[in-house]
C-alpha cells in the first residue's frame, strides 16, 4: 500500500561505491556494453582506496623466486585458517594477471633497473611456504592506491561508465522471492530520492572503520553497504574480525604504512629494545599485523611504553639513509611531521595499534556473488572489496592483499553479472508495489522526530563503546556488557533528531543516515565477538589464552567456522570454512607462528 | 544556492575525503578559521578543498610551491591548524 511514488531509473547494472572494487567491476560491465550506473558519496578519485599506500601483492617473482602457491599458503596462514581456501587459491592465482592488466590500464608502477615492476617485502609474505620474507608487493612509491584509482577511473571514462557523484544509496530493493532489483538513493544536491532499478546490483561500499574511536579510516567509511544488506535481511559474515594496524600515529589515528618496516623500520620500547625479536624471532618487525599489534600492546601493558603516559611505542627509521627515506617513503615523513610533530629522519615516530580494516562483510563466493547461509546465491546481488567477505582474509588480512582483493573480485563480480544477464534475456523483473515504503518511512521519521538524540553524541558514544569493549584485546565481561550497551545505543540511533530539515545539501540528514548503517556494523561486531569464545587472528580474548591444547587460544574443534549475524532477532548462526582449494591440496591446519 | 546549503556542501567536501589526514585537517580548519576569512581567502580555501588529497598535500608540506601569495597565505594557515 504505497502512498508516495518516487522516480525510477532503469539500468542493466548499478554499482554502489566508486573505490577500487567498484571501478574495477564497472570496467567489466561498461566494456561489455552494459548500461552501468555507479553511485558514490564522493568523486571517484576521492575514495578511500587512495589511502592504500604500500602495494598490491602478486607472485610475479621480479626480484626473487616466487609462486602463487606460496602466496596462497601465506594468505591461509595469515587468515589463521578461517579463510576459504577455494577463494584464496583463486585470488592468488589471478594476482599476476590482475597486476599486469592494471599495468596495461596505465598504472605507473615503480621499476627495477631491468625495467620490471618493482616489488618490496611486506608483513606475512614469505617464500617457500613460510621460510623467509619475499618481495611480493608491487608498488608505485607510497601512492599505490592513488595511482590505481586514477588508472581505473580513466579506463571507466573511456568505457562511458555513468557516474552519479554525491549520491548516497539508502536501501536495497528486494522482492518477495529475495531477488535484488536495485537500490534507492538520495541525491545530496537536491534531496531527491530515486530508485535505481537494475538487473544486477554490486556493492563495493568499502569498510566501516568509523565504528571505532581510534581508526585509520577516513570519515567516509561508514559501512553503508553492510547497513543496507542487514536491513534487507542479508546475514553479515565474520564481523568480529577487525584488523588493527600496528602503526597509527598516537593520538591522531593517521596510518604509517607497513612499507616503513619493509624498508627497514624497527619498533622499539622505552628501553630502546627491538622487542619484536622476542615475539617473532624470524620475521621480527615484518611479522603479521595482529602479531605485531599484540606485541606492542603487551609492551605497553607491561610498562615499557614511551611518553609521559607510557602509552605508545616508537617506530624508528633514523638508522636509514635519509636519501632512501626521501625516495621510498616521502609521504610518511610528511605525515609524521604534520600529525606527530616529528621528522622521522631525526627521531622515531610514536605509534599505537589502531582500527584499520574489516575482514568480515557481505558473504560472497569467489565469483563475487552474494550468498545465503546455505551457500545458494542471492539472485541479482554481488559484492566486492572490503564490504564483501569471500572469504580471503579470514581472521586476519595480510598487507597488500586488500588491493589485490578489490582487483580480483571487482573483476569476477563484473564477469558474474555479465554471465547472469546473458543467461536471462527476459530483462527487468517488476518492482514490488511497496518497494520504497520502508526507506520513505525512515526519512519521514528523521524529518519529524522531536526530542530525539544528537547524531554526533550518539555516534561518539557508539565509537567509545566499541573501542573500550571490543578493541584489539577482548575480555569476556567487557564484551557481555558491550552487547547490552550497544543495544541501548541502537535505541538512540532510531530516535536521532536533526535540526536542519532542508532538501538541498542537508549534510545533517546524510550523517544521520550514515549512523543508521554504522550501528548495524557495530552491533554485528559486538555480538559476533562476544559469542566467539576463542582467540583467532585479529580476535584475541584474554579468556582464550595460549595453551598446549589450543595454541594461541585457537580452538579448531569448536570454532573453525564462519559467524553469520542476522539483524532480525540480533542472532548468530554458523557455516563451515571451505578447506578445499580448487586445484591443490588443503593447506592443513597448524599453529600460526612467525 | 543558499548560504547554509553552500557551507554544508563545503563541509561535505572537507570531511568526506580520500584520506583521514585531510578530513582532520580541512575539517578542523573549517570549524576554527573559515568564518574569519576574507572573501578572497575563502575563495582560495574552497579551491584548495576541491583539489585531490595527494595534490593538496604537497602544498601543505611545502613540497610544491604555491601559485601566488594569497594561496600561500591560506596554505600557511592550514599548515598551522592544531589538529589535536
Amino acid at each position: 500500500m504505497s502512498k508516495i511514488t518516487i522516480p525510477v531509473r532503469k539500468f542493466d547494472a548499478v554499482i554502489v561505491g566508486a573505490g577500487g572494487a567498484g571501478l574495477r567491476a564497472a570496467i567489466q560491465l561498461s566494456e561489455a556494453g552494459l548500461k552501468t550506473a555507479v553511485l558514490s558519496k564522493v568523486f571517484p578519485t576521492r575514495s578511500h582506496t587512495v589511502a592504500a599506500q604500500g602495494g598490491v601483492s602478486a607472485s610475479l617473482g621480479n626480484s626473487e623466486e616466487d609462486h602463487w602457491h606460496w602466496h596462497m599458503y601465506d594468505t591461509v596462514k595469515g587468515s589463521d585458517w578461517l579463510g576459504d581456501q577455494d577463494a584464496i587459491e583463486y585470488m592468488c592465482r589471478k594476482a599476476p594477471e590482475a597486476v599486469v592488466e592494471l599495468e596495461h590500464f596505465g598504472m605507473p608502477f615503480d621499476r627495477t633497473d631491468e625495467g620490471k615492476i618493482y616489488q618490496r617485502p611486506f608483513g606475512g609474505h614469505m617464500s617457500n611456504f613460510g621460510e623467509k620474507p619475499v618481495r611480493r608487493a608491487c608498488a608505485a612509491a607510497d601512492r599505490t592506491g592513488h595511482a590505481m584509482l586514477h588508472a581505473l577511473y580513466q579506463r571507466n571514462v573511456r568505457a562511458n561508465t555513468q557516474f552519479f557523484v554525491e549520491w548516497m544509496a539508502l536501501d536495497l530493493i528486494r522482492d518477495a522471492e529475495g531477488q535484488v532489483l536495485g537500490v534507492i538513493a538520495l541525491e545530496m544536491e537536491t534531496g531527491d530520492v530515486v530508485a535505481f532499478h537494475a538487473k544486477a546490483t554490486i556493492f563495493a561500499t568499502g569498510g566501516a572503520g568509523r565504528i571505532y574511536y581510534s581508526s585509520t579510516n577516513a570519515f567516509i567509511n561508514t559501512g553503508d553497504g553492510l547497513g543496507m544488506a542487514a536491513r534487507a535481511g542479508i546475514a553479515l559474515e565474520d564481523m568480529e574480525f577487525w584488523q588493527f594496524h600496528p602503526t597509527g600515529v598516537a593520538g591522531a589515528g593517521v596510518l604509517i604504512t607497513e612499507g616503513v618496516r619493509g624498508e627497514g623500520g624497527i619498533l622499539r620500547n622505552s628501553d630502546n629494545e627491538r622487542f619484536m625479536e622476542r615475539y617473532a624471532p624470524n620475521a621480527k618487525d615484518l611479522a603479521s599485523r595482529d602479531v605485531v599489534s599484540r606485541a606492542m600492546v603487551t609492551e605497553i601493558n607491561e610498562g615499557r611504553g614511551c611518553g609521559p603516559h607510557k602509552d605508545f611505542v616508537l617506530l624508528d627509521i633514523t638508522h636509514l639513509d635519509p636519501a632512501t627515506i626521501m625516495k621510498r617513503l616521502p609521504g610518511i615523513r610528511e605525515i609524521s611531521i604534520q600529525f606527530a610533530g616529528i621528522d622521522p629522519i631525526k627521531a622515531p615516530i610514536p605509534v599505537v595499534p589502531t582500527c584499520h580494516y574489516q575482514m568480515g562483510g557481505i558473504p560472497t563466493n569467489y565469483h563475487g556473488q552474494a550468498v545465503n547461509p546455505d551457500g545458494s546465491t542471492i539472485k541479482g546481488f554481488y559484492a566486492a572489496g572490503e564490504c564483501a567477505c569471500a572469504s580471503v582474509h579470514g581472521a586476519n588480512r595480510l598487507g597488500t592483499n586488500s588491493l589485490l582483493d578489490l582487483l580480483v573480485f571487482g573483476k569476477s563480480s563484473g564477469d558474474s553479472v555479465i554471465e547472469a544477464i546473458n543467461a536471462d534475456p527476459k530483462g527487468l523483473k517488476e518492482l514490488p508495489a511497496d518497494f520504497a515504503d520502508r526507506t520513505l518511512a525512515r526519512l519521514n521519521r528523521l524529518n519529524t522526530q522531536k526530542g530525539g538524540a544528537s547524531v554526533n553524541e550518539t555516534r561518539l558514544e557508539m565509537q567509545r563503546t566499541m573501542q573500550k569493549h571490543c578493541g584489539v584485546f577482548r575480555f569476556k565481561d567487557m564484551l557481555v556488557e558491550g552487547v547490552s550497551k550497544i543495544c541501548d545505543i541502537e535505541k538512540a540511533v532510531h530516535l536521532t533528531e536533526i535540526g536542519d530539515k532542508s532538501q538541498t545539501w542537508n549534510t545533517a540528514r546524510v550523517e544521520a543516515l550514515e549512523l543508521d548503517n554504522l550501528i548495524e556494523v557495530a552491533k554485528s561486531t559486538m555480538v559476533s565477538a562476544e559469542a566467539r569464545k576463542e582467540s583467532r587472528g585479529a580476535h584475541v580474548r584474554d579468556d582464550a589464552p595460549d595453551t598446549a591444547a589450543n595454541p594461541n587460544g585457537r580452538d579448531d574443534e569448536v570454532w573453525l567456522k564462519h559467524s553469520l549475524w542476522h539483524r532480525e532477532g540480533n542472532r548468530l548462526s554458523y557455516k563451515p570454512v571451505n578447506l578445499k582449494p580448487l586445484s591443490v591440496e588443503t593447506i592443513a591446519l597448524k599453529t600460526r607462528a612467525y | 544556492m543558499e548560504a547554509g546549503a553552500e557551507l554544508n556542501r563545503l563541509r561535505w567536501r572537507c570531511t568526506r575525503r580520500a584520506m583521514l589526514e585531510m578530513d582532520i585537517l580541512l575539517g578542523s580548519f573549517l570549524d576554527k578559521h573559515y568564518a574569519g576569512l576574507t572573501p578572497e581567502q575563502a575563495a582560495v580555501f574552497v579551491a584548495l578543498a576541491d583539489m585531490e588529497d595527494l595534490e593538496l598535500w604537497p602544498l601543505i608540506t611545502g613540497k610544491r610551491e604555491c601559485e601566488n601569495s594569497l594561496q600561500a597565505e591560506v596554505v600557511a594557515m592550514l599548515r598551522n591548524v592544531k589538529v589535536k
